[in-house]
């Protein structure tokens, strides 16, 4: 797998100094970091840290005010979330926002977008080339669903699918769009051990299979050191510590941070 | 005091008073008397009679419902169907009693004592939760006072006026005649007559109740087609003669009212109907419902093919007069489904919808007028035209979007419906005066020629809306399910992660914004090519609401609905001249009753399925 090399060539995400301010409240400082291809990286930190904020920040629906961020070697800066979701960023969210009255395959359907081309007068015309189109976007969705483990459920509602259906349909809408880095934002949360362990194998498989980058927030600390390959932790929108998830387990700062200096001092 | 303090007494006093205020409410803005106006059946029953029959029937029936649900027995319904009908009757006949010359003395007996009343219990009631004696004193004289100001001068003014009538200006002679069933001379008779009918309505409703499921949908049926076309006997008598002779007419209306016998075979017919439906619809439906995709859907197309042709024969079927209404219930069906593209579909609440029913009406007005104000004397035909006042409702839809684009709910809403106001503005500004004539609008606009004829009949104009409605149809269904029609969901659903799914946001909001203006266009258009003149009130807020009404009363993103909507409250007060009077109290009983007992209107809009189509078969969800 690709390694934590310093200066490994193949960083697919790479940020320079980003800072985030909300009215005097620094969000994210000048946080430096580096996400190797093809990796599996945990973003930990306590409540309030700025994990969220840094991942809105890399989709563009923050902009940064200081630093940049780079894509595959592209800046990302100035540009609108659905051009980030276009360059092949996809992500998910802590509280599902599924298109709730939508079906399941279409929630898929829609996560396909950046690779669809037709146009509305294609579809009003019923063009050949349209109908091909929509056949196409149906039976990847299909496929989609099958992956995530939903078949036979593409016609339901999304907010009438079971909690853990949901998860791994908006999981699903992230994957549709193929992209080359997915970010996950507490994709085990409100999950019971079993279900916790499936997704994570299934996050593994995602990126065995297909190579996909992972980006994820997590709290579950059985989680993040079972899977990652890179750990940035993050306390008041600073990084303290980064590295391997054995260096972060036994680093002072971090368990200071998570538990107070008496604890540290301990350790 | 136990049996009144239960759970099931209080539903059912709460219930019988609820129907006692409707009827009292009713009365006292004057639906009562004014649907007394029309009749029902043929020296039989009125509508305005009709609806203090209603009341405690269809209140008994829910109450029963309520109590079988709290495991109450039939006798006990039976009695609270009584106790319905009692309640309901009572608010009426008090204010009869009032309203009399013998007893006004208890109306003023009543005003004195009020405050007092209200005044102690309010006081004891504080006593009792723990307050002081002194307190309890001043609250006493404070609520006997303000309440007595407000009674004592009612009872003033009723003194010096001498009725209620002074400030009830509908409790009048009319309104008695109609509550006491026609015994207005003998008050105790009256009021005898109508607590005998409600009593017997609720205790029929809660019978009715009591019935099989069979005999009972049968004669909900029955009941309701009967109520409903002896109600609307204009418009089935002007059905039926385009197609019946003059005798049988005869023999089935009276003028415009149901004959007896008529009234009576009807009933017969539609209960003995609703019977077999009973009996039989279930099963075809879940026939139905067991057939593969393929099939249904064929099933489906039938039925729409049948539909069309129904709606292309309709004219003949309904004759000139009721043509014309459907020509308006078409142009709003026109705006529905345009609107019904921004509000449904893409979920953006654009309450200026008038904005583009104005510019095109008053594009087609200036082109093609042959008065004074016309550009182009004649020169450009309505075909010309109706391209032309698409697109220039379409690039007014562009205009007004491109501001608003940031805007999100309620706040869109807000926004557009400025638009709306300010296209009102400029219509009868004197700035524009010189084009458009101002409060005058612009005259003599020529009917559409069609291939040497001109349709100048409603007959004619018909195809017309039904060919542009058709098309809209067509394209909405076709944008519906496709990629277009997914992104406006998407962002109907949430905005933000559509963005974040790659989705150009404000481009699907400009299109959605731009082709339902065009429809808009273009139903302004046959609006001004329909009545010949084009006039700034013609284009208030009104239109608007009434385009958002329909949609919601018949199920947002719902095309069926849509048409039904436009029917209920486009159609209903144009064909019961009584309602049009009440139109706007309608509107908002039945939106509030809407949006409380059925959010997604009348036919709820259905899902696209996908996988059914290719023959997956649905797994049940498993509930974790």
């Amino acid at each position: 797998m690709a390694g934590n090399g310093k200066s490994a060539p193949t960083s697919i995400l790479e940020a320079k100094g980003m800072t985030k301010r909300f009215e005097g409240l620094v969000a994210v400082d000048s946080l430096d970091f580096y996400i190797p291809e093809g990796a599996i990286a945990s973003i930990i930190g306590p409540n309030g840290a700025g994990k969220t904020t840094f991942f809105n920040c890399i989709t563009g629906f923050y902009e940064i005010d200081d630093g940049e961020i780079l894509f595959q070697g592209e800046r990302l800066h100035g540009r609108s979330p659905d051009q980030i979701a276009r360059l092949g960023i996809s992500r998910t969210y802590q509280n599902i926002r599924l298109f709730s009255n939508m079906s399941a395959i279409e929630n898929i359907m829609v996560g396909q977008e950046p690779h669809l081309k037709s146009s509305w007068i294609g579809a009003v015309l019923g063009l050949p080339s349209t109908r091909e189109e929509d056949a196409l976007t149906e039976n990847r969705a299909r496929e989609l669903l099958r992956f995530v483990g939903l078949e036979g459920k593409g016609d339901m509602l999304s907010k009438n699918l079971a909690y853990g259906d949901q998860r791994r349909l908006e999981i699903g809408r992230a994957l549709a769009s193929q992209p080359k880095l997915i970010l996950l934002d507490e994709p085990t949360a409100g999950m019971n051990p079993r279900e916790t362990l499936e997704t994570t194998d299934f996050i593994r498989r995602l990126r065995d299979e297909i190579g996909i980058t992972i980006v994820l927030i997590e709290h579950d600390m059985r989680v993040v050191m079972g899977i990652s390959e890179h750990i940035t932790v993050l306390d008041y929108g600073r990084k303290i510590a980064e590295g391997l998830p054995a260096d972060i387990q036994t680093n002072p700062d971090v368990i200071e941070a998570y538990l107070g200096r008496g604890a540290a001092a301990t350790a | 005091m136990d049996v009144l303090r239960s759970r099931t007494s209080r539903d059912v006093l709460s219930l019988g008073l609820l129907s006692g205020a409707f009827i009292l409410f009713t009365g006292a803005v004057g639906m009562i008397a004014a649907f007394h106006e029309r009749e029902v059946v043929d020296r039989f029953i009125s509508l305005g009679q009709l609806m203090l029959l209603t009341a405690p029937f269809v209140t008994a029936y829910f109450a029963a419902s309520r109590l079988r649900e709290q495991g109450e027995s039939a006798p006990r319904m039976l009695v609270a169907g009584v106790a319905v009908g009692l309640l309901t009757a009572l608010p009426s006949v008090i204010l009869l009693l009032f309203n009399s010359d013998e007893y006004r003395f208890l109306l003023f007996f009543t005003l004195r004592l009020a405050p007092l009343v209200a005044a102690s219990v309010i006081a004891w009631g504080r006593l009792r939760a723990g307050a002081e004696m002194q307190t309890a004193i001043g609250i006493w004289l404070l609520v006997a006072v303000l309440v007595g100001i407000v009674t004592y001068s009612f009872a003033l003014i009723f003194e010096v006026k001498g009725d209620l009538r002074s400030v009830f200006v509908n409790i009048d002679r009319d309104w008695v005649e109609v509550v006491t069933f026609d015994n207005r001379k003998d008050l105790m008779r009256g009021i005898g007559a109508l607590g005998l009918v409600s009593i017997v309505s609720g205790l029929g409703g809660s019978i009715l109740y009591l019935l099989p499921t069979g005999p009972r949908r049968a004669l909900i049926y029955g009941l309701g087609v009967t109520a409903l076309i002896g109600a609307f006997g204009e418009t089935a008598r002007l059905i039926l003669q385009e197609n019946v002779d003059r005798d049988t007419l005869r023999e089935i209306f009276r003028r415009d009212t149901l004959r007896q016998n008529a009234a009576l075979a009807l009933f017969v017919i539609s209960t003995t109907a609703g019977f077999f439906w009973a009996l039989f619809g279930s099963q075809a439906r879940e026939r139905f419902s067991n057939l593969d995709y393929g099939p249904r859907r064929a099933v489906n197309t039938v039925g729409f093919v049948l539909f069309v042709l129904l709606m292309l024969m309709l004219p003949w079927l309904i004759g000139r007069t009721l043509s014309d209404v459907a020509v308006t219930i078409g142009i709003f069906v026109l705006m529905g489904l345009g609107l019904n593209i921004a509000i449904g579909l893409a979920g953006l609440l654009d309450l200026g919808y008038v904005t583009n029913y104005a510019v095109g009406a008053y594009i087609l007005a200036v082109l093609t007028s042959i008065g004074p104000l016309g550009l182009f004397k004649g020169t450009f035909t309505f075909w010309t035209v109706i391209p032309i006042a698409l697109l220039a409702a379409m690039f007014a839809g562009f205009i007004f979007a491109v501001p608003v684009l940031r805007m999100r709910g309620d706040y869109l809403a807000i926004a557009t419906l400025g638009f709306g106001e300010i296209i009102g503005k400029l219509a009868i500004s004197d700035w524009l005066k010189p084009l458009i004539g101002g409060a005058q609008g612009v005259q003599a606009i020529p009917k559409p020629i069609f291939f040497g004829t001109e349709l100048k009949n409603p007959e004619q104009l018909y195809y017309i809306v039904l060919a542009a409605s058709l098309v809209t149809l067509f394209v909405s269904i076709r944008l519906n399910n496709s990629r277009t029609g997914r992104q406006w969901m998407a962002i109907r659903e949430d905005e933000d992660v559509a963005t974040a799914m790659g989705i150009d946001t404000a481009r699907a909001k400009l299109l959605a914004f731009t082709l339902s203006a065009a429809t808009g266009g273009v139903a302004g258009a046959i609006f001004a090519a329909k009545v010949g003149t084009v006039f700034p009130n013609s284009f208030t807020v009104f239109i608007s609401i009434n385009v958002l009404s329909l949609i919601i009363v018949g199920g947002i993103a719902s095309n069926p609905g849509i048409v039904v909507g436009a029917i209920v409250l486009i159609g209903m007060p144009e064909l019961l001249r009584e309602f049009s009077e009440f139109r706007f109290l309608l509107y908002g009983a039945l939106l509030i009753l809407m949006m409380i007992k059925r959010p997604q209107g009348l036919i709820p809009s259905k899902i696209v399925t996908h996988e059914a189509q290719s023959g997956v078969k649905p797994t049940l969800a498993t509930a974790e």
